[in-house]
């Protein structure tokens, strides 16, 4: 038997089953529908870094680092910094993920909370500016420790919670000073975050685990911040309008809760 | 989105700045048949986008172990040419950008697709952006279901796609380079024709709930008049054959 042939039987298995615990109005683990695993962010983790925070929903562990350089602006915005998100799916993260160059899955993740963290504005980028053709870039590192599902909420909690941990290097004779700093980077508005959503049957499931992930049929994520929504990303499947508007309040709903965590820890 | 949305006026005097008013697409013309070794092919010239799309298939699948027992695999290529832009030349060959775009353009059309029909075989969508003012990716899907239908593909629902948005505080359809560039907000949408599900999502910049629900009327209204302009290209090949040559 071939190995996709395997999947597929083994998936439509997993599927019918979902389905049937779904219909009774539970989850493998026992969560109500829009329920996320217990979500953790401890911040600061690492020495080197300008920022860090490692983020936990479920099992699910991100990495992420802030690092600040100094660069050359593009030139149709010579005085504004830049600003970099890039994610590694680390092959020791999963036995799905591979070495080699980042793949679609890859570059959707960074693609997708760098524009989550860049609609908001958080970062004032105009801040950045140091002198005719220098500026300071911010690069956002996001590293998948472990992948138990959802991997774009917890990568978007790592993110935002690494900038709010982020410190600026002070800036002298045309170089930055490592380890010393000029002040703490100050977020403006409302705190962004991702709320990562799929459709089994007919039920959209909240932070699907990874058993879930492997059988989803619609895909959504749906950034926002306390009063806007910012990203919105459709992977397979589709939906319809109702069912986006609706998607749209419970992420408002979650993305509240995981605000609180960001704030409170 | 832009960080410098102040520096740039977007609406002026009630007008957008190519004149349009804010429900207004710019001129579009289809082309079905344009590539004659191709299986199916479809030109699009949408304001001042060029996007030409050839598909082949099904065929062989290639490699042999990405092929299914159960349906045909659908490949997408949307690449962007070096030339396309006024800027300075760009590198050639898959960038992050088109990295994703291929991917989301491919789960709009492995919704629509019969792929259960061709099992073993793959479906490839070749789309290249020759030139670009902005909402590429929904022309890329608008000219690819064209050429998916002229390939004799089967597929369950024909699908139109636009990106609509926020520039100046007004809701827009059809962002054309500056709105996508300094507008407020941009979400290319995708939408199928008979059961209107959205196949094609992406946001980014800011919008509340309210202004979600009435960009996605909007969004539905200019699908519905590209639907119009699709289907009188298919026909209009299937009346007249082939073109003799090829109008960019």
């Amino acid at each position: 038997m071939g190995e996709e042939t395997r999947d597929i039987i083994l998936s439509n298995i997993r599927r019918d089953i979902l389905v049937d615990t779904l219909a009774k109005g539970s989850r493998f683990d026992g969560r109500a529908f829009d329920q996320y695993r217990p979500v953790k962010v401890r911040k600061g983790v690492l020495d080197t870094a300008e920022g860090s925070a490692l983020a936990e929903v479920g099992q699910t562990r991100v990495l992420a680092a802030v690092k600040f350089d100094v660069v050359k602006p593009f030139s149709d915005r010579p005085t504004e910094g830049v600003f970099v998100t890039n994610a590694e799916l680390l092959p020791l993260a999963s036995p799905t993920f591979e070495p080699g160059p980042p793949d679609e899955n890859c570059i959707e993740l960074a693609r997708v909370v760098d524009r989550t963290i860049r609609s908001t504005e958080c970062v004032n980028v105009k801040e950045f500016y140091l002198e005719p053709e220098k500026v300071l870039g911010l690069y956002v590192d996001l590293y998948v420790l472990n992948h138990s599902g959802n991997y774009t909420d917890a990568s978007t909690l790592a993110a935002t919670a690494a900038l709010m941990n982020a410190k600026i290097p002070k800036y002298e004779d045309g170089k930055l000073i490592r380890g010393e700093y000029s002040g703490p980077l100050n977020l403006r508005g409302g705190l962004p975050v991702t709320c990562h959503m799929i459709k089994v049957g007919n039920y959209w499931l909240v932070d699907p685990s990874r058993d879930e992930e492997l059988v989803a049929e619609t895909v959504l994520s749906i950034g926002n911040t306390d009063t806007h929504v910012c990203t919105l990303q459709k992977g397979k499947g589709s939906l319809s309008k109702d069912e986006l508007l609706s998607n749209i309040d419970i992420a408002f709903k979650r993305g509240n809760d995981l605000r609180y965590i960001l704030q409170k820890d | 989105m832009s960080s410098s949305i102040s520096d740039v006026q977007l609406i002026v005097d009630g007008k957008r700045l190519d004149g349009r008013t804010e429900n207004e697409l710019r001129p579009i013309r289809m082309e079905v048949g344009v590539i004659p070794e191709a299986d199916g092919s479809a030109f699009i010239e949408w304001g001042g986008n060029k996007i030409i799309c050839g598909v082949y298939g099904p065929r062989e699948c290639v490699p042999k172990h990405d092929a299914s027992p159960y349906h045909a695999v659908v490949k997408c290529r949307y690449m962007m040419s070096p030339f396309a832009s006024l800027d300075e030349h760009s590198k050639s060959g898959p960038s992050r950008r088109s990295v994703e775009l291929s991917k989301v353009i491919r789960e709009v059309f492995e919704n629509l697709i019969k792929t259960e029909a061709f099992p073993n075989t793959q479906i490839d969508i070749f789309i290249d952006v020759l030139q670009a003012e902005g909402g590429t990716r929904t022309a890329s899907i608008t000219v690819a279901a064209l050429a998916l239908a002229n390939a004799g593909i089967p597929m369950k629902d024909m699908v139109s796609s636009v990106a609509v948005g926020k520039g100046g505080n007004v809701l827009l359809v059809d962002l054309g380079k500056a709105e996508d560039n300094f507008g407020q907000s941009d979400m290319p949408l995708a939408i199928s024709n008979r059961d209107k599900s959205i196949m094609l999502l992406q946001m980014d910049g800011l919008l509340t709930k309210e202004e979600i629900v009435q960009i996605l009327e909007m969004a539905t209204g200019a699908c519905d008049v590209l639907h119009e302009k699709q289907s009188a290209a298919l026909l209009k090949f299937y009346e007249e054959g082939e073109q003799d040559d090829l109008n960019l």
